[in-house]
């Protein structure tokens, strides 16, 4: 059939089985906008900035499972983009972002809103197109969409320019893709994981250590009955959190930075880490050196690239989480003798009674941990928490009861502040029967605050509870420990009215100082359809603790919450 | 872990960009290139990429694996056994002692490739370590220019 550049994009959409499309229009990508309006096929939300569109497609893709799909025009369009893009790299989040681009023949004259979208998109995603011909058009997109989901997930760019758009051409859009140079290996090395499965039953204090990609591998059932099976205990990270449930007694907690004693001295003790889709970072090891000192690695990745950049390794397996740990299963499943590691649980419980996780609470003024406990007891399994990046991002870690993966939506490896948000009007419209709720500071949510005005418009009701102590709050810790309390550029007292900007955009807020309050408020928010700012003034001292100061040895932690 | 000098070829379909990947690569991870070439494989869709870097164990394997992550990438071949030649091109002055100049060309599988009327451009093909020598050599003749080509490897 003979169509438009344009007319294809829509068509290769709608084949994709894609349902919305988060975007923003501008003269380049015209043409592309022009085509969505002809259409019913998918819905177009249009978010405030183009930085969103691609944050709420991410968040759709990490709530769903399915591929995130956002549009952006040439030039600032694209630049705004790029944070996006790097947030989803950095996570692995299957993405395609379409941008517009100047026409073919105005390419390298600095045209109008031209920008070398290719150039600049090439080290935050997975792989990147420039369309130069439309015959290659309806190729590009079916290969952006299997490579941003297959393998290690992430987000694919396909640039096209203009005339492209308007240029007819036969379209038949492929059946099957076959890419030659690029091959994910799923299955493993069977030799390799029957000598991991040996080394795990010759362990006597074995670790499972889990990681985002258990999430993207949707391997949470298979990881936690191989767990039940072996009574093997676990450490998630944040990445992770929601895989083993929060009622599992092998969970231990989450380890790193601000990981739990019990989980950080889990992984300084082990005598075998066994690795499920976890990259090591630097975020969650501490010193290299002592990480994890007594122990063999069971590395299991699908990117090859991750196995021996970090830690030395001695069972390096590449595949998908699931379809490894149901061989690794099966191979044990005779020989397991869960009451092995008994002696090993034991000491771990005795660590989580020794250290737990905890806070001082107090009826003066409320705490962040206690409005994250209270959430968790309010909602539990019903909600889907988004956050930003800083304290509140970690408290909303440590002490959200989260139940299953997908459940904890949050920027890990890049840390952008202001994703929050946009991910969380994604989430919702990818899963509108949950609760949807942004748990933010007053530094972040203002980086993307205009989406007030998107939330409005096609009534997605996310709640933004607001932990607010009037200061950018993990660098002001770090001020705190580190630099002799010297508070450069983190005090932020001087204030939006939160409730009236909200009212302002069509929202509605709330003001809370006291337990009771709070309760009312998130009752009253959750009637409400509409989406809303809670303005939560918590105690302004507070500290993320557990800390393992950056480069500091896993074991060696900060515990102690003395009370400003 | 000390640092050792490897010659990595990288097959890659030959499209746009695709050089771009592989030298950004490189500078965004922090890792050196001491000489790179590249021309495509004949009677094929392929490019050969041949790069000498340096790097302890640990990076050279980085190295290896990103590269082979590249979408275009088909195969990394990280260089044990092979026959490695760089090319040179030398220009001197045509007052210099040309029947010396061509013997010590020919001792590195050269020769006088180009003679004008106040100077002459010679050529030699050797292994790196040996185009060092010959450079210190021709440096008695005072060369006016060097052109050093790169290095080209295949496995043997």
């Amino acid at each position: 059939m003979k169509m438009s550049g344009a007319q294809m994009v829509c068509e290769a959409l709608i084949a994709e089985g894609v349902k919305t499309v988060f975007g923003y229009p501008g003269g380049a990508i015209m043409n592309v906008y022009d085509e969505i309006y002809k259409q019913n096929s998918f819905e177009h939300i249009l978010t405030r900035h183009e930085q969103a569109a691609v944050h709420a497609a991410d968040g759709y893709a990490r709530a769903t499972g399915k591929i995130g799909v956002a549009m952006v025009t040439s030039g600032p369009g694209f630049t705004n983009a790029v944070t996006g893009l790097a947030t989803a790299y950095m996570d692995s989040i299957p993405l395609v972002v379409i941008s517009g681009q100047v026409p073919l023949s105005l390419i390298g004259t600095d045209g109008f809103q031209e920008i070398d979208a290719v150039g600049i998109s090439r080290p935050c995603t997975k792989h990147n197109y420039l369309v130069d011909d439309i015959a290659k058009l309806p190729k590009i997109i079916k290969e952006a969409f299997y490579i941003a989901n297959s393998g290690r997930p992430g987000p694919v760019l396909v640039d096209i320019p203009k005339d492209i758009t308007a240029e007819i051409a036969d379209f038949k859009y492929p059946k099957d893709v076959f890419v030659e140079t690029y091959k994910p290996n799923y299955k493993g090395n069977d030799r390799q994981i029957k000598k991991a499965a040996e080394a795990i039953l010759k362990a006597r204090k074995p670790l499972l250590y889990v990681g985002g990609g258990t999430v993207l591998s949707n391997a949470a059932d298979l990881v936690k009955e191989f767990a039940k099976m072996t009574q093997i205990p676990a450490v998630e990270t944040l990445m992770a959190r929601g895989v083993m449930g929060d009622s599992n007694p092998l969970l231990i907690g989450m380890l790193g930075m601000h990981g739990s004693y019990a989980s950080n001295m889990a992984m300084s003790e082990t005598d075998l880490v066994i690795s499920l889709g976890a990259r090591f970072d630097d975020r969650v090891t501490g010193k290299l050196s002592e990480f994890a000192r007594y122990a063999d690695v069971i590395h299991i990745d699908i990117d090859p690239a991750n196995i021996g950049k970090l830690v030395e390794v001695d069972y390096p397996i590449v595949g998908d989480v699931s379809i490894v740990v149901e061989k690794l299963s099966k191979l044990i499943k005779n020989d397991i003798k869960p009451d092995r590691y008994q002696a090993w649980r034991e000491i771990l419980a005795r660590y989580e009674e020794l250290h737990p996780l905890t806070y001082n609470d107090s009826n003066e003024v409320l705490k962040p941990q206690w409005v994250i406990q209270r959430i968790g007891q309010l909602l539990g399994e019903d909600a889907i928490i988004t956050s930003d990046v800083g304290q509140h991002q970690m408290w909303a870690a440590q002490f959200y009861p989260f139940d299953r993966p997908r459940q904890w939506i949050n920027s890990g490896g890049l840390g952008t502040m202001g994703f929050g948000f946009p991910a969380a009007l994604g989430a919702k419209r990818g899963v509108p029967e949950k609760t949807v709720i942004n748990i933010t500071g007053d530094g972040s949510i203002l980086m993307n605050m205009q989406e007030l005005v998107t939330a409005s418009e096609y009534k997605i009701p996310v709640i933004n509870v607001i932990l607010n102590n009037h200061f950018l709050g993990m660098v002001r810790q770090w001020q705190t420990f580190f630099y002799d309390k010297r508070y450069a550029e983190t005090d932020l007292s001087y204030q939006p009215d939160f409730v009236a900007l909200a009212e302002a955009c069509g929202g509605i807020g709330y003001n809370v100082t006291t337990k009771e309050e709070f309760d009312k408020a998130l009752k009253d928010a959750i009637q409400q359809d509409k989406v809303c700012f809670m303005n939560v003034a918590i105690s302004r001292f507070e500290n993320v603790l557990p800390m393992v100061p950056s480069g500091g040895a896993l074991y060696n932690m900060l515990l102690e919450h003395k009370d400003q | 872990m000390e640092d050792v000098r490897r010659v990595i070829s990288v097959i890659v379909m030959n499209e746009s960009s695709v050089l771009a990947r592989v030298s950004g690569l490189f500078a965004g991870r922090g890792y050196n290139i001491e000489s790179l070439t590249v021309a495509p494989i004949p009677s094929s869709d392929l490019s050969r990429i041949t790069i000498v870097t340096n790097g302890n164990k640990r990076v050279i394997e980085q190295i290896t694996k990103q590269l082979h992550k590249l979408v275009p990438t088909l195969k990394v071949i990280e260089h044990e056994e092979m026959v490695e030649k760089e090319m040179v091109l030398v220009k001197f002055s045509s007052d210099q002692n040309i029947a010396d100049i061509q013997v010590l060309c020919e001792a590195y599988n050269g020769g006088i490739v180009n003679a004008g009327e106040d100077m002459i451009i010679v050529m030699a093909a050797d292994e790196s370590k040996r185009i060092e020598y010959f450079l210190e050599a021709s440096q008695r003749y005072s060369p006016l220019e060097i052109v050093r080509g790169g290095i080209v490897a295949i496995e043997r």
